[in-house]
């Protein structure tokens, strides 16, 4: 409604308000720790449990530390982790999902049967097992996430290659004489990257969701780094004293996800306007 | 429509394989060896050996794979290294209480969601489609987990309207057993409609276009004729896939929730687990959850070709 009386299209309100969250979420994971008042990690008993004062303007937690300084350094841990898995997920199954796509034969048939295997189980689940193996770390994190979303990207490149290496710009480029490298690097690649950048900012957002409930599960970023998840986690014995550590780390997640959504539909109904509707 | 059903069947048996295999090779991934892992660190190095060839560590990989398997298949799943419980009626134990809350959420949530879909697609771009829209991209962004604590806070601690914490077994009194699980129940009602709603109405939007429709309406139906005779049916199956697809994933995601409420639910057993180092236990909770999701699956691609009979031909 909104939408219209600003005379725009509703994909195009969406995205703009999507894209200024993110990019609201972006500043503050870059430039936090020279605006953030406190050090997250500085300890202020007297102030325990405290809600919001012109000292600490969003309170402080069971520690006494600042809550908006670590819900800041949070942001930076989640958009850090967020990243990192995305790429890590998007590389690695870019260049499965090409290969497999484009050598075809056992190649194809061994690739896509230990991606179908990884797909077969629902994402968390999959995580919370690479966690039993990596144990509670960033990295773990991130390599857990990585693998478990991975096989979605595989699926989503192979099916674009599938679609395209029968095409003539790919067999012009073969009769060229270019070897089949420089082939899936010119011509295959460049056509994966639309439905790849549809997948990653979707992909983005669940990773987001899974690094906090991970953490808020205790086997996610451990203590005391600060992250929405595991401040949520740490301030449940005192949800009656202090609701302000619970309702602020969710708050920050269930913005940064409401943001990361809309934008990602604004750049699918963009990139797919199929979809638009 | 019997080889249909017995072609998936026997297509779900090499994807059980695969897991299988998944699980075991991730579990041997874990630093350490099973049998110093079960003994403790106080354990002598005679007993460890002893462990060792007892589970038939001293064998090839392969061979312990497949007399894992033979275990598994027949039901033995192994002990927990903490209480020396067998893990497979442990796990059957914490499932009931996780698939009452997942069964009972996945059922209203479709109820309430499918009906709101369809009916946003209907008044497609007018307000009654955006406010759809609105509330379920709302509820979409919404970690489950918090929306627990939230509804926790009001409806428990502010309002005293409902217990806080803990869960009472339908058998031992159904009354305080419902009472219980109404928040955990309405927490990912909530949360799972949103994206239950737009599958329903992107898929209603898609339908409404075809001839067949307009066809209906040129006849003169009503508008909830056409929606419920002609354009329900079609538009329901993809929704019907990701029905599936949600119901399977809670049982993992369900850890959240279990943990907010204190639930002693299947999702806390692989938590507790994880913690405790508590292999044989993680492993059967892995195993036992992809084994549901695959066969849920399974189920929802069976019942397909009754929402649409093009499916099977």
């Amino acid at each position: 409604m909104i939408a219209r009386a600003l005379g725009l299209p509703r994909f195009r309100f969406n995205g703009a308000l999507g894209a200024t969250i993110v990019t609201l979420l972006l500043l503050i994971a870059v430039f936090g720790p020279w605006f953030a008042p406190y050090d997250p990690l500085k300890l202020g008993l007297q102030f325990r449990l405290q809600g919001p004062s012109t000292a600490h303007l969003l309170g402080a937690d069971e520690f006494g530390r600042d809550v908006l300084s670590r819900l800041i350094y949070g942001a930076r841990t989640s958009v850090w982790i967020a990243f990192s898995t995305t790429l890590f997920a998007v590389v690695l199954g870019v260049v499965v999902g090409i290969l497999a796509g484009f050598i075809r034969g056992w190649t194809d048939r061994l690739l896509m049967m230990v991606n179908d295997a990884l797909l077969a189980f629902p994402g968390l689940l999959l995580a919370l097992g690479f966690m039993a193996v990596f144990g509670a770390s960033r990295n773990g994190i991130i390599v857990a996430l990585g693998l478990a979303y991975m096989p979605i990207v595989v699926r989503v490149v192979r099916g674009t290659v599938m679609s395209l290496r029968e095409r003539e710009f790919v067999e012009a480029s073969r009769v060229m004489g270019n070897s089949e490298i420089v082939t899936m690097a010119r011509h295959i690649l460049p056509n994966c990257v639309a439905p790849v950048t549809v997948l990653a900012t979707t992909m983005f957002g669940w990773i987001i969701l899974s690094e906090s409930a991970l953490s808020f599960l205790g086997l996610g970023v451990p203590p005391p780094a600060p992250s929405w998840g595991n401040m949520l986690s740490t301030a449940r014995p005192y949800i009656s004293q202090a609701p302000h550590l619970i309702i602020l780390p969710g708050l920050c997640i269930s913005i940064t996800l409401l943001g990361v959504n809309m934008l990602g539909d604004a750049i699918r109904d963009w990139l797919d306007p199929k979809m638009q509707g | 429509m019997v080889r249909f059903i017995l072609t998936r069947v026997a297509s779900a048996i090499p994807t059980l394989l695969i897991v299988s295999i998944t699980i075991f090779v991730l579990m041997r991934m874990i630093p350490g060896d099973p049998a110093t892992l079960m003994l403790g660190d106080l354990a002598q190095p005679g007993q460890v050996e002893a462990l060792r060839r007892q589970m038939g560590l001293d064998q090839p990989i392969v061979v312990q794979y497949l007399i894992w398997l033979g275990n598994v298949v027949t039901g033995d799943f192994g002990q927990s290294i903490a209480t020396h419980q067998a893990v497979l009626p442990l796990i059957l134990d914490r499932f009931s209480v996780s698939a009452i809350i997942v069964l009972l959420a996945v059922l209203l949530a479709s109820l309430i969601a499918v009906p709101a879909g369809m009916f946003a697609a209907w008044r497609q771009d007018r307000a009654g489609d955006i406010a759809v829209i609105a509330a379920s991209t709302l509820f979409l962004s919404i970690p489950s987990f918090w929306l627990g604590l939230m509804l926790l806070m009001v409806f428990g601690l502010w309002l005293g309207w409902l217990p806080i914490v803990g869960y009472v077994p339908f058998s031992k009194d159904f009354t305080s057993a419902l009472i219980y699980i109404i928040m955990p129940v309405v927490t990912l009602v909530l949360v799972e409609s949103g994206s239950i709603a737009r599958m329903a109405r992107a898929s209603t939007i898609e339908v409404a276009r075809l001839d067949y429709i307009t066809h209906a309406r040129a006849k003169g139906l009503s508008e909830p004729a056409v929606m419920w005779r002609h354009a329900f049916k079609n538009a329901f199956a993809p929704t019907w896939t990701l029905i599936g697809l949600i119901l399977g994933s809670l049982l993992a995601n369900i850890a959240v929730i279990e943990t907010v409420f204190t639930i002693p639910g299947l999702g806390r057993l692989m938590v507790d687990g994880i913690y405790a180092r508590d292999y044989p236990v993680v492993q059967g909770c892995m195993l036992f959850v992809a084994f549901i999701y695959v066969v849920v699956n399974l189920v929802v691609d069976l019942v397909y070709p009754l929402l649409d009979p093009r499916v099977t031909a």
